[in-house]
């Protein structure tokens, strides 16, 4: 166990490592030049000439681009990420303000997804060739075709809009500061961003899930536990749900990174102030600190959910947790 | 043979021409131990007929619906205490057969004859109510259990029965905490086996127990279906290993061509001569203690 | 066929409930469903027609830039009507118009992306697969380092990387799609190279470069195709999101994206067509390119197209 944190671990920091490497010079080679980007900006006039300097080391074209990299990489390691010049705080304060509402999204995006696209898969899979199965299949195709930032407008348009049930974006009342900020407030602007990714996430896990059901029902076991005077519908609950799991699981995790980008579109169409939002700001406004940070933590998201895959795999599986060569 | 027992034979044979004044009742040739015990067999199969609904290519951007037979005018019968071997080559439906027994039809399947069962004709319905129950089904491989379930709470039944059954069947107690991949050939057959007889079955279908047994164990796995069988139970073993089927069974049921060619008694098979089939013969022939022939064979006998 | 032909085929006498002669008598326990399977003509002519269709939306969305972006405000955002399909938007500007020359541009840009999306497949799959463990293994790792970060935060980088707009968005969405299609061509080379008729080849003294070419080329070509046209989707949709973001198209071509960019500032007007329509359409497209792709992907594996 402990080599396979060990090795684990090791995995992470390369990655880590050449994921830095690849956004750092992304960013750096960026044509828009945050000292010009950011000079009207009131944090940057704001900055000390040092800070200006420092800036300009960090971010200028004044040094070849690996010194900046490596400049940046030693200040990085020692937990300082740069400055953002558009919410002119330190770009670690920002990820910690942000990183709590996309994650909670996310998780809800992704247990109801989860949830209701393996319900769905398995009922279609169980009734192959049945109505249900054709609506499945259906909705499935139309939604895997379907944008969801435009899903998320028309969201907006029936809810906020025609209906008037929501406000029309922020996810913080204006006139409230974010400490007046109640639990309910927070779910009551979580609802429709969720609904929307949930709606769209739907669509990848109930069509894997059919196809597994299909096969599993087609499996020997379940075969044999009908023989043995289950009905399919037994055989599936006793047999077939534990073997089904697996793999969605293993896809719901691995889907992370999927949900991590609706939800950076979902967060801009219904201003919620998330990493995604943020994001789109930093990109926009030539923030190249908070952006490199932004897809740093993007990575290590994606990298958390693919171990998670991992972990609960071994859990559920007596044959990898005695085997050991899973992780 | 001793002259009883060709008797037997002789008189079988006879039985057999006599099957119209029985009716429908007798397709076959009784051995030593077949007898009726209320009046008719534990298992009888009429005239049974499966087939599939089924599409096939017809040229490059064609097709079309065709429909395959199976299995057509299929008759066999297993009388309670004893084993009937149904032997025939691999992939030529004789699992296709279990299934229909047990009542688990293909979507797509045509399935349709008469199916006695304790003197009561079956439908769809009450073999599926007698599935798992009084008629149980001993799979070929592990691979029938579910991989992510403990042993024990697959076999089912109180911990009592499953304790009886692990004591008779000589499996360590542990082997309930096992996962099936955990088992070992001989375990995971006696396991399989424990699996159809925790119900208390009448009628055991075993298809192709044995394959990837050695010797011994097949032996072992033999001897556990005719312990079953002397204890008043029924076995319906589906083989494509005649030696094997002629070691252990009273009787024999010839699979050919989607029907039943002959059923006789094991004891039918010491000679040629008391065969009724030439396919039959054939086969005797091929048995290693006589001249190894080759099986002239269309559809391959493997 | 009938279950009555279907008994007949069966060589059975026609049985049924009622037949009550003893030696007959035969119980139903089954009769086959009604099975739906597809046809390779059905497939052949859904696929020609969607792109067929797919090809009349790029080539009449080119030729109607000029009057996609006339403006005439004497008909400002007015609700569909007969003579304004989509209605139109803030300066009058005709929203079908617009949203069938938005489709072209994706298309355009789909086709750009696809086609450099394959090439890098091609080289790196058939390189992994042929280039022996350590090209392998880099290959592996390249597909695994462009999976860790997600895809649209990726597109944002390479687009702020090339300074935004047009080039940015073409470039990023171009060399970000190859990792799955570079993973199938590389299981169907090594699938390829372990065949006999190559072994059978190389005996023969035929050289890598032409083993390649005449043996192992044509052997994945049928799996780049359907990869190719499946491509399509997820670029398209990728040029949509990162434009709607900011990042992509500039504002005054015509896109799907800066459409429904502009259109969520006049949503709360309750001009609802300037969204509607123009997403609608682009979810037509992008299921044209998918159905397709499933025809010709039924076409060339029938086996794996089968449920």
């Amino acid at each position: 166990m402990a080599k396979l944190i060990g090795k684990q671990l090791l995995k992470f920091i390369a990655l880590m490592f050449a994921v830095s490497v690849v956004v750092f010079f992304l960013v750096g080679l960026s044509p828009i030049d945050p000292v010009q980007a950011n000079v009207g900006q009131a944090a940057y006039a704001a900055l000390s000439p040092e800070k200006k300097a420092e800036l300009a080391t960090y971010w200028g074209t004044n040094l070849p681009i690996w010194e900046r990299y490596l400049n940046w990489l030693l200040a990085a390691l020692q937990g300082d990420w740069g400055i953002s010049l558009r919410f002119n705080q330190p770009v670690t304060a920002v990820l910690a303000q942000r990183a709590g509402n996309t994650l909670l999204l996310m998780l809800v995006a992704w247990l109801l997804s989860g949830v209701i696209g393996l319900f769905m898969g398995i009922v279609a899979g169980m009734k192959k060739g049945s109505g249900f199965d054709a609506f499945v299949k259906g909705y499935c195709f139309v939604l895997a075709s379907t944008p969801t930032f435009w899903f998320g407008l028309i969201m907006l348009m029936i809810f906020a809009v025609w209906l008037g049930w929501f406000p029309l974006g922020f996810s913080v009342p204006i006139g409230k500061s974010a400490a007046d900020v109640t639990l309910a407030d927070t779910l009551y602007h979580l609802i429709l961003p969720a609904a929307t990714l949930s709606i769209v996430g739907v669509a990848n896990i109930a069509l894997h899930t059919r196809e597994k059901t299909i096969d599993v029902m087609e499996s020997d076991y379940i075969r044999f536990a009908q023989a043995r005077g289950m009905s399919r519908w037994q055989a599936l609950r006793t047999h077939g749900l534990r073997n089904l799991l697996l793999p969605a699981i293993t896809l719901q995790c691995a889907s992370i990174s999927e949900i991590f980008g609706g939800s950076v579109l979902v967060e801009q169409v219904f201003s919620y102030p998330g990493l995604g939002q943020a994001a789109v700001t930093a990109g926009i406004g030539g923030d190249a600190a908070l952006l490199v940070g932004i897809a740093m933590v993007s990575a290590v998201i994606v990298f958390g959910g693919n171990l998670l895959a991992n972990i609960l795999y071994r859990v559920v599986d007596p044959r990898i947790r005695q085997g050991g060569d899973a992780l | 043979m001793s002259e009883e027992e060709k008797d037997q034979v002789i008189e079988g044979h006879e039985h057999h021409h006599d099957h119209s004044h029985e009716a429908a009742h007798h397709h076959h040739l009784h051995a030593a131990q077949s007898h009726h015990t209320h009046g008719y067999h534990l298992l009888q199969v009429e005239n049974l007929s499966i087939g599939f609904d089924m599409y096939e290519q017809t040229g490059k951007w064609t097709s079309a619906r065709a429909f395959s037979p199976v299995i057509h005018g299929l008759n066999i019968s297993v009388h309670e205490g004893e084993i009937v071997a149904i032997v025939g080559a691999s992939g030529s439906g004789k699992t296709v057969l279990a299934d229909a027994i047990m009542g688990l039809y293909e979507p797509n399947s045509l399935v349709e004859g008469t199916i006695y069962f304790d003197g009561v004709e079956q439908t769809t319905e009450t073999l599926a109510q007698h599935r798992g129950r009084e008629i149980a089904f001993v799979p070929q491989s592990v691979k029938s259990l579910d991989p992510l379930m403990r042993v024990g709470k697959q076999i089912g039944g109180t911990a009592e029965k499953r304790a009886e059954l692990f004591q008779q069947y000589r499996l360590d107690p542990q082997v309930e905490r096992m996962y099936p991949h955990e088992l070992s050939g001989g375990m995971a057959r006696r396991v399989l086996l424990c699996t159809a007889l925790v119900s208390d079955p009448k009628l055991i279908i075993a298809d192709e127990p044995t394959p990837g047994l050695d010797l011994e164990l097949a032996v072992q796995a033999m001897a556990d279906f005719r312990a079953f069988a002397n204890k008043g139970g029924g076995v319906l073993l589906i083989t494509h290993d005649i030696e094997l089927a002629l070691s252990v069974a009273d009787r024999v049921a010839v699979f050919r061509d989607g029907t039943v060619i002959e059923e006789t008694a094991v004891a039918n098979f010491s000679s040629p001569d008391t065969l009724q089939e030439e396919f039959s013969r054939s086969l005797w022939r091929a048995l290693p203690e006589h001249e190894f022939a080759v099986i002239p064979m269309e559809e391959g006998w493997r | 066929m009938t279950n009555e032909e279907i008994k007949q085929a069966l060589g059975a006498a026609p049985t049924g409930h009622e037949h009550h002669d003893h030696k007959n008598r035969a119980f139903v326990f089954h009769s086959p469903l009604k099975v739906k399977t597809g046809n390779r003509k059905k497939s052949l002519i859904v696929s020609v027609l969607c792109l067929v269709a797919l090809v009349l939306i790029a080539v009449v969305g080119a030729l109607l830039m000029t009057q996609a972006s006339a403006t005439d405000l004497s008909v400002k955002n007015q609700a569909p009507s007969l003579s304004h399909l989509f209605g139109t938007d803030q300066l009058g500007r005709d929203m079908f118009l617009r949203t069938v020359s938005g489709l072209s541009t994706s298309i355009g840009i789909g086709l750009i992306a696809a086609a450099v999306s394959s090439v890098i497949a091609l080289v790196l799959g058939s390189a992994a697969a042929l280039g022996g463990k350590k090209i392998d293994t880099f290959v592996t790792w390249l597909i695994d380092l462009m999976m860790s970060v997600p895809h649209i935060v990726l597109l944002i980088l390479i687009s702020f990387a090339l300074g935004k707009g047009f080039i940015g968005v073409t470039v990023g969405v171009a060399i970000t799609h190859w990792p799955s299609l570079c993973r199938v061509v590389r299981a169907e080379v090594l699938q390829v190279k372990q065949s006999r008729y190559v072994a059978v080849a190389r005996q023969m003294g035929q050289s890598s470069v032409q083993i390649a070419l005449r043996h192992i080329l044509p052997a994945v070509f049928p799996q780049l195709l359907v990869g190719l046209i499946l491509l399509f989707p997820h670029a398209i949709l990728h040029e949509a999101a990162i434009t709607f973001l900011g990042f992509g198209l500039p504002p005054e071509m015509p896109a799907i994206g800066v459409i429904l960019s502009e259109a969520m500032s006049h949503l709360s007007m309750g001009a609802w067509w300037l969204a509607f329509f123009p997403g609608l359409a682009l979810v037509g497209v992008v299921m044209l390119f998918d159905v397709a792709g499933q025809c010709i992907r039924s076409l060339v594996d029938p086996h794996q197209a089968q449920r």
